[in-house]
């Protein structure tokens, strides 16, 4: 049976990739248990997604569904979406709110902590049947998730080794939330895209800021993002997170048209939009950044393109699907223009984003082409080889990088530890 | 125009825009709006929930333009064509010229190597004004059921 371990790492600064490691079933049970249910955190959902007392919405963490809800004390608590008798999935809504959670199949009901406060027939009837004298409702307690918040965002993670939130975020994570979150924000809605590929084929296209102006034609061409522009990457400590961050208006026409020489792109400065409306960037920020793409491991994105906002999680379905649940936001202090701006450059962005709508193609054409190269491996070096570490440019990978050296901690180094 | 061959005239924009997407004429397909038109496609999931966000929205005819242009320059998307059914059409005359219509569509998506998918199943809520004998959307709004969006969305549904 394969293993992460087991599968071929050739370099020590993880710039080659195992194929393998994106297509094995048995690496993908293998990350379930030493990722997703291992030290880590996941993002589960925003508090704004539930301000009230019961509120609550169903989420994935990797392929298991979690319950998240609001407690009668204000404190967010997560749980296996399971009920504890016979395994039926608890709540199958998406979201709304509940006093208890009742288990459809043979209502036994669960208070909002997750404690088993009610089975029907406990008694049985007449005296004959329900369940023996000597069981404890009192110790039954649906399986919880450890919850932190930072800035309203809510992660939640299945391991006791965990270490606390902002310790795991970073310095560098948290400004960045600190940036964004600064104020309170409002819902705008959801988006959903099923892609038939790796969930780290898409974690690897978030931290590859390379790639933006080259299969994002969009981009380049209207200059909201060009490799020319000033801008870089910033991880935390164990590089396993990455911020890329770019500046508009900062790029160079000469040289973009120069560095797509000899490429079939056409690279046309005359190119302009009947209603540029979308592209406008009403500055929110203090700083001039106006692109900030926030990758979180294992699941997490948060994006600001100019003032289109929102997180993206990674779902798991199987090796080779991922679903992304793109929640879109803004402040409960815009005005109705600026609600109107948000939405209109959501078109940016999203399954249908004039920017972002080849990233799905992309990792189906990775997923679908390596699958009988599973002993080969992918090439990382763009940005350079060796030590892999923050950079003021975006001609990078390197934050690739990053995410294989944390992915190989977890799934190879602390495998060998334990066995 | 009396107003059974106006609605005639309703429906028969309907099919054209469906069929204008299915023949890859989207340039043509714009020409089926006013040029304040509003085209959305909405996921059921928001409009159930009250939330405004959109999948896609354009708010002018230079937008739906805008989209098409993007489509055949910039954009690299899923090579497909497109196959509508549309279903039997609801109309209701709001008042002189101006109606609205609703019909269900289901839409598959093939592959170049010849493979099918049903891509989306939902609604068309349109209002149609006529300008000079001819009817053009005024708002043509989806609600995609399926919105939990297969790969990309990038024609038109």
């Amino acid at each position: 049976m394969p293993t992460a371990m087991s599968l071929e790492w050739p370099t020590d600064d993880f710039s080659r990739i195992p194929f393998a490691a994106y297509l094995d079933e048995d690496i993908y049970v293998e990350e379930q248990e030493r990722i997703f249910r291992g030290p880590v955190w996941s993002y589960l959902a925003l508090e704004a997604e539930i301000p009230n007392t019961g509120d609550f919405i169903t989420t994935y963490v990797g392929d298991t569904p979690v319950l998240v809800n609001r407690q009668r004390d204000g404190q967010v608590s997560a749980f296996v979406n399971r009920c504890m008798h016979r395994g039926s999935m608890l709540k199958r809504e998406c979201r709304g709110n509940a006093t208890m959670h009742t288990c459809l199949y043979h209502q036994w009901a669960y208070d909002l902590t997750g404690q088993l406060r009610a089975v029907p027939f406990a008694k049985g009837h007449m005296g004959r049947g329900g369940l023996p004298p000597d069981f404890d409702i009192k110790s039954v307690k649906l399986t919880s998730m450890r919850v932190e918040s930072y800035q309203g965002v809510l992660f939640g993670t299945f391991s006791d080794e965990t270490e606390p939130l902002v310790d795991y975020l970073g310095d560098n994570v948290r400004a960045e939330l600190d940036r964004v979150f600064n104020r309170p924000i409002s819902l705008l809605g959801y988006q959903r895209q099923r892609i038939l590929g790796n969930w780290k084929l898409y974690n690897d296209n978030v931290r590859d800021p390379n790639h933006g102006a080259l299969l994002h034609m969009f981009h380049a061409t209207f200059g909201l993002y060009r490799p020319t522009q000033r801008g870089g990457v910033k991880m935390d400590d164990r590089h396993r997170h990455n911020i890329s961050y770019s500046m508009m208006g900062t790029s160079d026409d000469d040289a973009d048209a120069e560095a797509f020489a000899g490429t079939q792109k056409v690279f046309d400065k005359g190119f302009r939009l009947e209603d540029p409306s979308m592209l406008q960037y009403d500055k929110e920020y203090p700083d001039d950044v106006s692109l900030t793409i926030l990758s979180i491991f294992p699941n997490m994105v948060m994006q600001q393109i100019t003032n289109s906002l929102c997180t993206r999680q990674i779902q798991t379905r199987g090796p080779g699907e991922l679903e992304l649940y793109w929640t879109y936001f803004g402040y409960t202090d815009d005005d109705e223009k600026m609600t109107q701006h948000r939405l209109n450059q959501a078109n940016l962005v999203g399954p249908g984003g004039l920017i972002s709508m080849e990233d799905g193609e992309a990792v189906e054409m990775v997923h679908r082409a390596v699958k009988r190269e599973q002993d080969e491996h992918g090439i990382v070096e763009i940005g350079g080889k060796g030590e892999i570490a923050d950079h003021d440019y975006l001609v990078t990978e390197i934050p690739i990088r990053g995410f294989w050296s944390y992915y190989y901690e977890l799934m190879c180094i602390e495998a060998e530890q334990a066995a | 125009m009396g107003s059974g061959s106006e609605r005639d005239a309703v429906v028969a924009l309907m099919i054209d825009y469906v069929h204008l997407i299915d023949e890859d004429r989207l340039e043509d397909w714009v020409e089926l709006f006013t040029d304040d038109c509003t085209y959305k496609i909405l996921s059921r999931e928001n409009v159930d929930a009250g939330y405004p966000l959109e999948l896609l929205s354009c708010h002018n005819k230079g937008m739906l333009r805008d989209r098409v242009v993007s489509l055949r320059e910039a954009n690299l998307y899923n090579l497909h064509t497109d196959k509508h059914v549309l279903g039997m059409v609801r109309t209701h005359q709001e008042s002189d010229g101006v109606w609205t219509a609703q019909a269900n569509f289901s839409l598959y998506q093939s592959t170049l190597d010849g493979e099918t998918d049903l891509f989306a199943v939902g609604t068309y809520r349109d209002r149609v004004v006529f300008d000079n004998g001819q009817p053009l959307f005024a708002e043509k709004i989806v609600v995609n059921d399926t919105f939990a969006v297969a790969r990309m969305l990038s024609t038109p549904i």
